[in-house]
């Protein structure tokens, strides 16, 4: 069966965020039931045999094989015992079954999980290495083979099973160790001297026991498949009823009684669906997912949908990009519009460096990517308009956006290795768009690649072509976006950030690339930066952004000299102290 | 490349060695009473000692082991208590027809899981929706459970698909098809429903990355980037999930063949346990060892063939 694969979404969040996710869980419609039918089975487990009006072994000669009726309401298998009192007495070892194993796995899975990831080192590397080789056996061969030994034995089942399953604990628990091991209250707790124990115990398991508690509930309903398949090809212990032994009875006698192969299969099947709800309906608890969050974002996005042509257009200038008005948001589960970018204006014209500068969180380069129409999930411009020499980009579709990127506007990221494929050499990412965009050959496009790496100062061209991209430095990969920008020429370039993720060395010589490429080339360029220095350096006018909103625009000089707006001034004040003068950077490069 | 994989081959050598001795130790432990249920239950002390020394269960666990251990090596797993037969070429004609069908489906499952998992990734909205509902009873139905279902409805009431047998490929390809068609679609259900999660939420996965992005910034099209890079970097979980599949396809198709009354590894594997012919069911772990050990090194090698960088950092 699939007892590996049913992997959790490891969901850390915060602790203010778990402290409702029981309470949210009850409020998803899906989960209250799932839950109540997941009760309603405990309780049957539980009490059910106690209660039994027909005794579970007793055979009655006139019930062979019988079609429901008034003594056997299921009917009789094919000793003559009552269905129905057998799948309620059968419950009881069927739902035993799978806590037992399931709890077995997670109490070795967790601990040795809790050990190696807060301790590493070679505790980490030996129990993972059993681990892996414990994960790979098919967990029914196995029991097969140890039935050998066990015999028709249900506790000692459970225990091997258990057993099989640990693994997928530990890998979980492990992971999610390491994720919290680095975080600040740990280091606090190590720094107060608290013994490991309690650090684990406290603040670790604290903090991941909730996806530990959603893969309990998927293991549960593992091992129930798991056992039940295990009785029904007869290992399982014959003087105990079990849904799986049932199942084994009703295939025996499957031509002389057609309904009883029903019953316990879909008792199984009810209680695995019941548990992997309540799992699903945990899952999103957690991960703070509203189930109704989709309507609502439907409704949104239909009202803007109406909204949005009633906003007047602006005469157009004669700049080269336009933004009017522009107001980016993104659609929140309780059906309001998160704000991110509100109501920003203002103008690129050709051959000109503007400089778009604001602190983290002003969205800037949220104003930046609703150029290229490549803003992340749920993000969408809300309002106002983006002109492309005339063009609204507003009314363009996918396929009309697809043919401007790139050869009309083009894009150069901040963080330079996580914007390359890890995959695909470096020359191959570089020459499949030259060759798509501008419809060259296979030949003519690593040719014009080359000469591009080349163009950005790239000493070994070849070397790095046939590269990937774990092979270069990030600065070396900067300079190949930066390539890859340039490649299909665009008279637009929107750069993010493009010297954030750099040393200081090398981002002087990555914004000589881009000047240099500019003036060549006589680009428009939207820089965002946070940084006064880089726009010094290279911008003709800024457009200061603060909290989604344009603060100040103007001439470089002009903000330099006599900045007018007080956040223009704060951050001047913050940025400009005890940077380098641009000599002084380039002498030490030099 | 090539220490990458001659790493993984020791790897599997050492598990094959692991699970030998563990499934050697525990079950030959219990050597004795072994020999009085073969001797039968009217067979008196001596004819019991006499099996016993037959079978060299009288000699020290270590002992035997070392003379199992010695002869498996030459690829003597030794014979059947029962049927006197040499113990791998019975292994070998089971695990062809286990493998006829686990195969069959494993293709099934890639091509459906690896289809859906992508179109509800990329499409999201009611594709995604109908994934999760359906995957849900996909994962709750146990695969006997679908089979007895299958055979009652396909074969006993409309009569299309045979309830019961096997027939080898070789002898008729149409009948083979015909046997395997229900087995192969009850061993589905659940590995479909758990693999196109996966292949979801890798693929939603790499679609969030910042490459994509800028990939998409450069005008190359949205198909064009999902085709050309993101299923490469979404293949390695993909693979993973795969291969933990394929082995709890095997071990699924234990149940399934007492269903169909297939003649496989899972039949010789539940007969020989319940007759206590422990020669055969030492060679059935060890030779499912060495199935998992080869499928997992296949997927190690195309995972390293994907990505550069796995084969480097493994």
């Amino acid at each position: 069966m699939s007892e590996q694969t049913i992997t959790t979404s490891p969901a850390i969040g915060q602790s203010v965020a778990r402290q409702g996710a029981f309470r949210r869980m009850l409020a998803n419609p899906m989960g209250l039931t799932a839950l109540v039918v997941l009760g309603v089975i405990i309780l049957v487990a539980a009490f059910g045999p106690l209660l039994l009006w027909n005794d579970p072994g007793h055979a009655r000669l006139d019930q062979v094989n019988s079609s429901p009726n008034a003594g056997y309401l299921l009917g009789g298998d094919s000793a003559g015992r009552d269905i129905l009192s057998r799948l309620v007495a059968g419950s009881r070892i069927t739902v035993l079954g799978g806590v037992v194993s399931a709890a077995v796995a997670a109490v070795i899975g967790v601990s040795f999980g809790l050990a190696a990831g807060y301790k590493g080192r070679s505790f980490d590397l030996t129990v993972g290495w059993i681990s892996d080789l414990v994960m790979v056996l098919p967990s029914t061969i196995v029991l097969v083979a140890m039935f050998t030994v066990t015999g028709p034995n249900a506790v000692l089942v459970m225990l091997i099973l258990g057993v099989m399953l640990a693994p997928s604990f530990f890998r979980l628990t492990r992971s999610l160790v390491v994720q919290v091991r680095g975080n600040l209250y740990v280091d606090a707790a190590k720094v107060s001297a608290l013994p490991d124990t309690r650090i684990v115990g406290r603040h670790i398991l604290a903090v991941i026991r909730g996806p530990l508690i959603l893969h309990f509930v998927l293991m549960t309903s593992v091992s129930i498949i798991l056992q039940a398949g295990f009785q029904f090809i007869g290992l399982g212990d014959p003087n105990v009823p079990t849904w799986g032994s049932m199942l084994q009875d009703a295939f025996r006698s499957i031509y002389l009684s057609d309904t009883a192969f029903v019953w316990p299969g879909l008792a199984i099947a009810v209680t695995v669906m019941a548990l992997l709800l309540v799992g699903n309906a945990l899952r999103d608890a957690l991960d703070d997912v509203d189930p109704k969050a989709h309507q609502a974002r439907k409704r949104a996005a239909a009202a803007a949908k109406a909204q949005r042509s009633t906003v007047p257009a602006r005469p157009l200038s004669g700049a080269i990009l336009q933004v009017d008005d522009l107001v980016v948001g993104y659609d929140q589960a309780d059906g309001e519009i998160k704000k991110v970018v509100d109501g920003v204006s203002f103008e690129l014209n050709a051959g000109e460096v503007v400089g778009l500068v604001g602190e983290s969180g002003s969205g800037k380069t949220q104003t930046a990517l609703s150029i290229l129409k490549l803003l992340p999930t749920g993000g969408r411009v809300v309002e106002g308009r983006i002109c492309l020499e005339g063009q609204d980009l507003g009314g363009l579709d996918e396929d009309a956006m697809t043919a401007i990127r790139g050869v009309r506007v083009a894009y150069v990221p901040q963080e330079p290795m996580s914007n390359l494929d890890p995959t695909a050499k470096i020359g191959t990412q570089l020459a499949e768009p030259i060759r798509v965009r501008l419809k060259v050959s296979r030949k003519e496009a690593a040719e014009r690649a080359l000469s591009l790496l080349e163009q950005v100062n790239i000493k070994d061209p070849q070397r790095v072509f046939d590269s990937y991209p774990h092979e270069i430095s990030g600065g070396m990969a900067q300079r190949v976006l930066i390539a890859g920008a340039v490649s299909c020429d665009p008279d637009v370039i929107i750069a993010d950030e493009p010297t954030t993720a750099l040393d200081v060395t090398v981002q002087a010589e990555i914004l000589d690339i881009l000047r240099n490429l500019q003036g060549q080339r006589n680009l428009a360029v939207l820089l965002v930066t946070h940084n006064f220095g880089v726009v010094a350096d290279l911008c003709d006018r800024v457009v200061v952004m603060q909290k989604g909103k344009v603060a100040e625009t103007g001439d470089v000089r002009r903000i330099f000299a006599e900045p007018e707006h007080p956040y223009t001034r704060t951050l001047m004040a913050a940025m400009l102290d005890g940077r380098p003068s641009r000599r002084e950077r380039t002498e030490v490069t030099a | 490349m090539l220490t990458f994989v001659l790493k993984r081959v020791g790897a599997g050598i050492l598990l094959l060695f692991g699970v030998s001795t563990v499934t050697f130790a525990l079950i030959y432990a219990g050597g004795a009473d072994i020999a009085a249920q073969l001797v039968g239950d009217d067979g008196d002390r001596a004819a019991v000692a006499a099996k016993a020394a037959e079978l060299g269960l009288d000699q020290p666990l270590v002992v035997q082991y070392w003379r199992w251990l010695t002869h498996a090596v030459t690829g003597d797993l030794g014979e059947s208590w029962y049927t006197s037969q040499p113990v791998l070429p019975t292994l070998f004609d089971r695990l062809a027809v286990t493998l006829s069908i686990v195969v069959v489906a494993l293709v099934v499952v890639t091509l459906a899981s690896v289809t859906i998992g992508i179109v509800a990734a990329v499409r999201r909205g009611w594709v995604d929706r109908m994934l999760q509902t359906t995957s849900v009873i996909g994962l709750a139905i146990p695969n006997f459970w679908a089979a007895l279902i299958l055979v009652m409805t396909f074969a006993i009431a409309l009569g299309w698909f045979p309830a019961t047998g096997y027939v080898p490929f070789g002898e008729s390809p149409n009948l083979w098809a015909a046997s395997v068609v229900l087995p192969v679609v009850a061993l589905c259900l659940a590995p479909i429903s758990a693999t196109a999660q996966q292949v979801r939420s890798a693929v939603m996965g790499v679609l969030e990355q910042d490459y994509v992005r800028t990939l998409r910034a450069r005008g190359l099209s949205r198909r064009r980037v999902l085709w050309g890079h993101v299923l490469r970097n979404a293949a390695p979980p993909g693979l993973t999930v795969l291969s933990l599949q394929f082995i709890g396809m095997v071990g699924g198709a234990v149940i399934i063949e007492r269903i169909f009354a297939i003649n496989g590894m899972g039949s010789l594997a539940v007969d020989a346990t319940l007759k206590s012919d422990i020669p055969v069911v030492v060679g059935v772990m060890v030779l499912m060892t060495v199935v998992v050990v080869l499928v997992n090194l296949v997927i190690d090698i195309v995972n390293g063939l994907i990505n550069p960088k796995a084969a480097v950092s493994a």
